[in-house]
């Protein structure tokens, strides 16, 4: 028994490195000085050079035509990402709140509707959906990155479900009270719901953070990448110069993950409940 | 159940949808529709003219040799990926159940990794596997594997399957962590009464009590592998060497957004339409009997 459980550390720590090393590598090697990379590779441990380089990324522009930096794109990516989730959780409630309070006709045609979104991922329409957007003049611009995103079946069945947990007793009470629909959503609902939200609002924050694909269609100016789109830009400008700047991309990189990764590390139990109880 | 219990004003719900609604019109079906429209299409590259051919986009994608590898390609990937990361998730999941001392730590440092995008991941990847500055290069290298990703398409696809898994474990060690913390405590002690050998026990109580989790978990690990690893491929091999590692949704963006080619890129995204179908298909049989379990 005894002999077991140490085997059982030994492969989640196996398992825990497995996670952290490449990460360490990468923050590792990005205080040290260029040259070292290109000469010894990636580094074990931590060079002198941190606070240079991060005040370089965060502050100076280096492969993009305009005054690109990790701290613009940053911007960029906290409006996508606060965007993202702030409008998935609002038009959501709002559906939900249709859905299950209100004698709606065709409330199964409306449920379908919204289902359907799961089912069109933006791969199986991405040639019409990129000309409608484009269509409504909203290329390079953060409507246009945030707006077409913010359909969620998955929202939506997740607050459907837990507005029918609540007891119709309390919609009784409030109507006895001559509560009207937006009082009863915006002093009842939305205070029942707050750990909902919390937990649902991270998750969605992350997947917003996160856009790849949907960024790199919409903008083709500069000032609107995000820093995990950005990216691919640095990585193209690293493979063609003759000494290249790994130092810098290695800070982008990890500038790129720190947010989410926080986000995720300090609301652990939240993150891991709206998971769990959002693809039921 | 029927809530008994409801508001009467007729035009306010459809206030409440509308946005939802709206978005879904506009972003979504009509562009899905369009999508298969297109597909039937035949259209220059300016949109200037364009000539009804029924099928021939479908009958010209799947007598492309370059297709049918991709699908090749894409279904291998998928398979081992999901396999992978499922099978790692499961084996740290279940001994993080086991240990009570530092599990928190634990969960911790192996749930993070969810936070980093599968671009971000494949950048990564591609400085560890990079043969002058990466540390796999030499480490294959001491097995007398000459590792190339940028040469080599086995080597490519071998390195974009463990970055993918690499990013896809924390998923699925989440889920089954959560499923095997809500076993009953009076289930786990008859077990042990009832049979000392801790892999037996496994494999007959365990592992079917996980089994709904697991298929559900299949279908989401799929999908992740055919649609999300976009991001790993686009940073670390650009569907090379070769169109090595080019995966169907890889491809529409290449064919369609690239390439410019309308009829064939709608054809393909209505066969990956079809897939998306057939996966929530199942994901919903598997859900409904999930409930009733």
């Amino acid at each position: 028994m005894k002999s077991n459980k140490i085997t059982d550390h030994l492969i989640l720590m196996v398992g825990a490195l497995f996670m952290l090393i490449p990460i360490w590598l990468i923050f590792a090697s990005s205080t040290h000085n260029p040259n070292t990379i290109v000469s010894e590779g990636l580094q074990w441990l931590p060079g002198d050079n941190m606070v240079a380089i991060y005040d370089e990324a965060w502050n100076k522009s280096l492969g993009f035509s305009d005054a690109v930096t990790a701290k613009s794109m940053i911007i960029n990516s906290m409006i996508m990402g606060l965007g993202f989730a702030f409008g998935k959780i609002v038009i959501s409630m709002m559906a939900a709140f249709a859905l299950v309070y209100f004698r709606l006709p065709y409330a199964t045609a409306w449920f379908w509707l919204i289902f359907v979104t799961l089912l069109l991922p933006l791969e199986v329409r991405i040639i019409p959906s990129y000309e409608v957007v484009a269509g409504l003049g909203l290329l390079n611009s953060y409507t246009g990155l945030i707006l077409p995103l913010i359909a969620s079946a998955t929202a939506t069945f997740f607050f459907r479900q837990f507005f029918k947990t609540i007891p119709d007793e309390l919609l009784e009470a409030a109507q006895l009270d001559n509560a009207g629909p937006f009082r009863f959503l915006i002093d009842i609902l939305l205070p029942l719901s707050k750990t909902m939200i919390a937990a649902i609002f991270i998750i969605m924050f992350v997947v917003g953070w996160n856009q790849y694909l949907w960024p790199i269609m919409m903008t083709t100016d500069e000032s609107y990448n995000t820093i995990v789109m950005g990216i691919k830009q640095v990585l193209n400008n690293i493979n063609e110069t003759s000494l290249p700047r790994y130092d810098y991309a290695f800070a982008m990189v990890i500038l790129a993950m720190l947010p989410p990764i926080l986000v995720v590390v300090l609301f652990q139990r939240w993150f891991v409940k709206g998971l769990v109880e959002s693809e039921k | 159940m029927e809530r008994r219990q409801q508001f009467f004003h007729s035009p306010l719900p459809y206030v409440f949808l509308a946005p939802q609604i709206l978005i879904i019109a506009v972003f979504f079906v009509y562009p899905a529709a369009k999508a298969v429209y297109l597909s039937f299409m035949l259209e220059d590259p300016w949109g200037t003219s364009s000539l009804f051919v029924w099928f021939e986009n479908y009958q010209i994608l799947f007598e492309s040799a370059e297709y049918l590898s991709s699908i090749g390609f894409t279904l291998m990937f998928a398979v081992v990926v999901s396999f992978l990361s499922l099978g790692l998730a499961l084996l740290l999941a279940v001994k993080a159940d086991n240990i009570i001392h530092g599990q928190g730590t634990y969960k911790v440092t192996l749930t993070w990794v969810y936070a980093v995008a599968p671009a971000i991941a494949g950048v990564i990847g591609g400085f560890l596997f990079n043969p002058h500055i990466g540390i796999f290069t030499e480490l294959f290298a001491m097995i007398g594997w000459e590792f190339s990703f940028q040469t080599d398409p086995v080597d490519a696809t071998v390195a974009l399957v463990i970055v993918s898994v690499w990013k896809q474990v924390s998923v699925n060690f989440i889920y089954f962590l959560a499923g095997l913390q809500s076993i009953s405590y009076a289930v786990k002690e008859a077990a042990t009464l009832d049979c000392i050998s801790d892999s037996k026990r496994f494999w007959t109580i365990t592992f079917p009590l996980l089994a709904p989790t697991g298929f559900f978990l299949l279908v989401i690990n799929l999908t992740y592998s055919f649609f999300e690893t976009f991001g790993v491929i686009d940073t670390m091999t650009n569907g090379g060497p070769g169109g090595g590692t080019t995966s169907l949704v890889y491809k529409v963006y290449r064919d369609g957004f690239v390439g410019a080619d309308l009829g064939g890129s709608s054809a393909q995204s209505v066969v990956l339409l079809l897939l998306v179908l057939t996966l929530t298909f199942i994901q919903f049989r598997v859900v409904e009997k999930r409930v009733h379990y």
